[in-house]
């Protein structure tokens, strides 16, 4: 089973790497963006999916600063 | 007694704990695959980039067969003591609360900072006094002190903040200025600045040495008393 899992900043936590790219911008000629918010995307296969969840808990994602999604592919 | 300093592929500071800590007591480094820790009695994680800083900072160390037996020997009431990369471990290990994150600004910061005892009274400070003010060094990229609100304002409430930058001295944009907790119990300790740099007035200041006497005479107490921290 091929899964993609979504790591990013936790509402309300500063993210100075998305403030870097932001303040980038205008001087590329890209007016109006913000709000931008950088995270994380780990795509791997797993023989189960039981434990994907452990998995974020314990090592991809810290629940602290950090939230998860777990989307699986071919429908699953 | 003796400290034991970790060494992970990618630790760089664990040399100059090593000789920091031997200014004050014995000391030698412990490979992050051994999983006992011998005879030490304060563990030191040091700064450095620990298997590469991959995925997050201190992330992958926290599951060293090392960091194990450091689990115990915190566990068991031993003390221990993170610095930088060893305090970003720690709080990935669950061992203090919150967590470091990116500086904001977003940059590396290289620079002496003065940082004020808030807590004279623990094992790592008590060679210290209240509001002491102590020059030492600070250099990383991810030193952001971190905790949800009510978990800070239990940190101030029992005393958990050891270290505070002093007044325009805050790098990296840390929640109340923390530079340094302790545990609950008192015997894990983790502080951003680098006390294994400031141990000789020649490398620019000494203000780190008071931490390390401290756990010195600390360890020795204990051995005199074994009930009392």
């Amino acid at each position: 089973m091929k899964a993609k899992i979504l790591i990013r900043p936790k509402q309300g936590i500063l993210d100075p790497q998305g403030k870097a790219i932001e303040r980038a911008l205008p001087a590329l000629g890209f007016e109006g963006v913000s709000g931008i918010r950088v995270g994380r995307l780990v795509e791997l296969e797993a023989a189960s999916t039981d434990r994907l969840a452990e998995l974020c808990e314990k090592l991809l994602a810290n629940p602290l600063i950090e939230d998860y999604e777990i989307e699986l592919e071919n429908g699953g | 007694m003796t400290f034991g300093i970790l060494q992970f592929p990618g630790s760089c500071d664990d040399r100059d704990a090593l000789l920091a800590c031997r200014r004050v007591a014995e000391a030698r480094l412990v490979w992050h695959a051994d999983v006992e820790l011998g005879d030490v009695d304060v563990v030191v994680v040091p700064g450095g980039f620990s298997y590469g800083d991959y995925l997050r900072a201190g992330a992958i160390a926290r599951f060293a067969p090392a960091m194990e037996a450091v689990a115990r020997h915190a566990e068991a009431g031993g003390l221990v003591l993170g610095i930088c990369n060893g305090f970003q471990v720690l709080c990935e290990a669950g061992l203090l609360p919150g967590a470091l994150l990116p500086n904001d600004p977003l940059r590396f910061v290289c620079r002496q900072v003065e940082v004020v005892v808030e807590n004279a009274e623990t094992a790592f400070t008590r060679g210290t006094r209240l509001g002491q003010r102590l020059s030492i060094p600070v250099k990383h990229q991810s030193g952001r002190y971190f905790a949800p609100p009510e978990q800070l304002s239990e940190l101030e409430a029992r005393g958990g903040t050891v270290l505070r930058y002093a007044p325009g001295h805050n790098p990296n944009g840390s929640a109340h200025e923390i530079a340094g907790i302790v545990s609950e119990r008192g015997n894990v300790m983790g502080l951003m600045p680098h006390p294994e740099h400031a141990v000789d007035p020649l490398t620019g200041s000494e203000g780190g040495l008071a931490i390390f006497n401290s756990l010195a005479a600390s360890v020795t107490r204990r051995e005199r008393s074994p009930l009392s921290a």
